[in-house]
């Protein structure tokens, strides 16, 4: 019996990790599998055509990619500098605890929940209308507790001595965090910042209502106006069409090149953070 | 040189960190070109009164502060006095190595640049600090390279050098050779005793026999007070207090 334990502990482990991994191959093969044949140039280069049966999906990766921009103006510098103000200067208090507490529930807060307040903040209150700017924004507020959270972990993890070499050799607070203390977070927080985009960059319920539409006939890019974007492409192509059985190939076309999006986005993140522990040792 | 000049100063210091009273009515006189060792067991407030020197526990929250610091005839906490100003005249080395995660160069340009001085002399001041810190010939081809590769002696050595690089008047130094080899803690050894013609230097050190072999006074502290001090050989070989005796013989700490 002392002899089987290890070979069940281990079989138990192995097994979990193989039925993660095992769906993982699924999904991919899935995509791949029925998503490749319609991948051409012409599909990520031309405009839909003949009620979307036909066609590619330009504005639709014009209109995530422009999204995802957006969305990165307005949380990457608010998010990274709450957290500097909350790891640095704030001392703790019940009142930054409160607002520690805020930003965690903020991060579980479902995405839905955002779609409807961005419709109402933006797209009513400021009266922006559904367009590329409020889906933005609304995506902005979205990704920001994100943001905060992960930018304050890599600032955590700059240990204190850090900060006093820099206050040692007669640098003010803020020189030692502009200078010392960022630089050295610095790879931690990019890839934090390029997971929250990618996590951003598909989601689909909190554009819903804010401004992406399922098909325009003008190029995408005017702030002001709607949107396409490829989650909610591939919601309505799966689901709402009416000749659903036409459009499956482009459905697993549009699917493959979400996810290759959403890729690219998290080898970048991988990247830097490679390249930062070899400088580091 | 006016040898016995007084250059930092404490006059009944108290220090509490929240309700805890860490230093207890300190009085005690630092001498220009002298190197001062501050010895005693652990928690005995070495660390914490050499910290105060430079202000360095100013973004500590719950820290209050009573009682008189003086560098030569400035209050070192008084309003008026500015804190950079403070550190750039009294420098700092650490415990544990802790070189900017940038290249070695930049490590002493940093300060430089910080501190306004001119660029065409920045150069001309960073090599004078590696060779005055006896690493410029280990490093001087590869100014460039990230000063997180070099050796945990060479790293302390460069910490030094970022410190003199902004001649300061005292260099306070905790426990600068707790993280290394014996080699290492020799080199640094000669550092600080060819340093001190030109800087006050104030020492905490675990090591009684680097106590002896740097120091020209040596501090004794126990539990939040000063016992002892005066020249390292009495204190080593004649302490007037019992519980001073005990602790450099060993008996306890």
């Amino acid at each position: 019996m002392k002899k089987l334990t290890p070979i069940i502990e281990w079989g138990t482990l192995l097994f979990c990790t193989g039925t993660v991994c095992f769906y993982l191959f699924v999904i991919l093969y899935d995509l791949i599998h029925r998503g490749a044949p319609s991948l051409s140039w012409a599909f990520i280069s031309t405009q839909p055509s003949a009620g979307m049966t036909k066609g590619g999906i330009l504005p639709a990766i014009t209109g995530t990619v422009l999204l995802t921009l957006i969305t990165a103006v307005v949380s990457v510098p608010l998010g990274i500098s709450c957290a500097i103000y909350l790891n640095e200067y704030a001392i703790d208090s019940w009142l930054t605890r409160v607002i520690r507490a805020c930003i965690r529930n903020l991060s579980g807060v479902p995405s839905i929940i955002y779609g409807l307040f961005g419709l109402a903040l933006f797209v009513q209150g400021l009266r922006m209308g559904t367009s590329l700017l409020s889906a933005g924004f609304t995506l902005g507020l979205l990704s920001l507790p994100y943001i905060i959270t992960t930018t304050e972990e890599a600032l955590r993890r700059i240990p204190a001595s850090t900060r006093e070499a820099a206050l040692a050799v007669g640098a003010t607070q803020f020189e030692s965090i502009r200078d010392v203390v960022l630089p050295a977070a610095l790879p931690g927080i990019l890839t934090g910042v390029v997971l929250t985009l990618s996590r951003a960059a598909g989601e689909t319920a909190p554009i819903m209502f804010t401004g992406v539409a399922f098909y325009i006939n003008s190029p995408a890019g005017y702030l002001n106006q709607e949107f396409m974007a490829l989650p909610y492409h591939l919601y309505m192509l799966a689901t709402q069409h009416q000749a659903i059985d036409v459009v499956r190939p482009l459905a697993y076309g549009t699917a493959l090149v979400l996810i290759m999006v959403v890729f690219i986005l998290n080898l970048t993140a991988f990247y830097i953070r490679y390249k930062h522990s070899k400088n580091d040792e | 040189m006016t040898n016995d000049l007084i250059k930092l100063s404490a006059q009944s210091v108290n220090l509490w960190f929240g309700s805890k009273h860490v230093l207890k009515n300190i009085n005690i006189e630092f001498q220009q070109n002298k190197v001062t060792a501050l010895i005693g067991p652990s928690g005995c407030g070495k660390s914490t009164l050499l910290r105060s020197f430079n202000r360095m526990h100013d973004l500590l929250p719950d820290v209050r502060i009573e009682g008189k610091l003086m560098l030569e005839q400035q209050d070192i906490y008084e309003k008026n006095t500015s804190v950079t100003q403070l550190r750039r005249r009294v420098g700092m080395v650490f415990q544990k190595a802790n070189p900017f995660p940038k290249s070695i160069y930049e490590n002493i340009n940093y300060g430089l640049k910080i501190n306004d001085v001119p660029k065409e002399e920045r150069d001309g001041i960073v090599e004078k600090a590696l060779r005055e810190s006896y690493i410029w010939e280990e490093v001087k081809d590869e100014l460039q390279k990230p000063a997180t590769r070099l050796s945990g002696g060479q790293q302390q050595r460069l910490c030094i050098a970022r410190t003199v690089a902004l001649r300061p008047e005292v260099i306070l130094m905790d426990e600068p050779c707790s993280a290394l080899d014996p080699l290492s803690t020799l080199k640094i050894e000669e550092l600080i005793i060819k340093l001190k013609k030109d800087y006050t230097i104030i020492i905490v050190t675990h090591n009684m026999q680097q106590a002896q072999r740097v120091a020209d006074k040596t501090v004794f502290m126990y539990l939040g007070e000063v016992i002892e001090m005066g020249n390292t050989d009495d204190i080593f070989n004649n302490p007037k207090n019992e519980l001073t005796g005990n602790y450099v013989k060993g008996r306890f700490g």
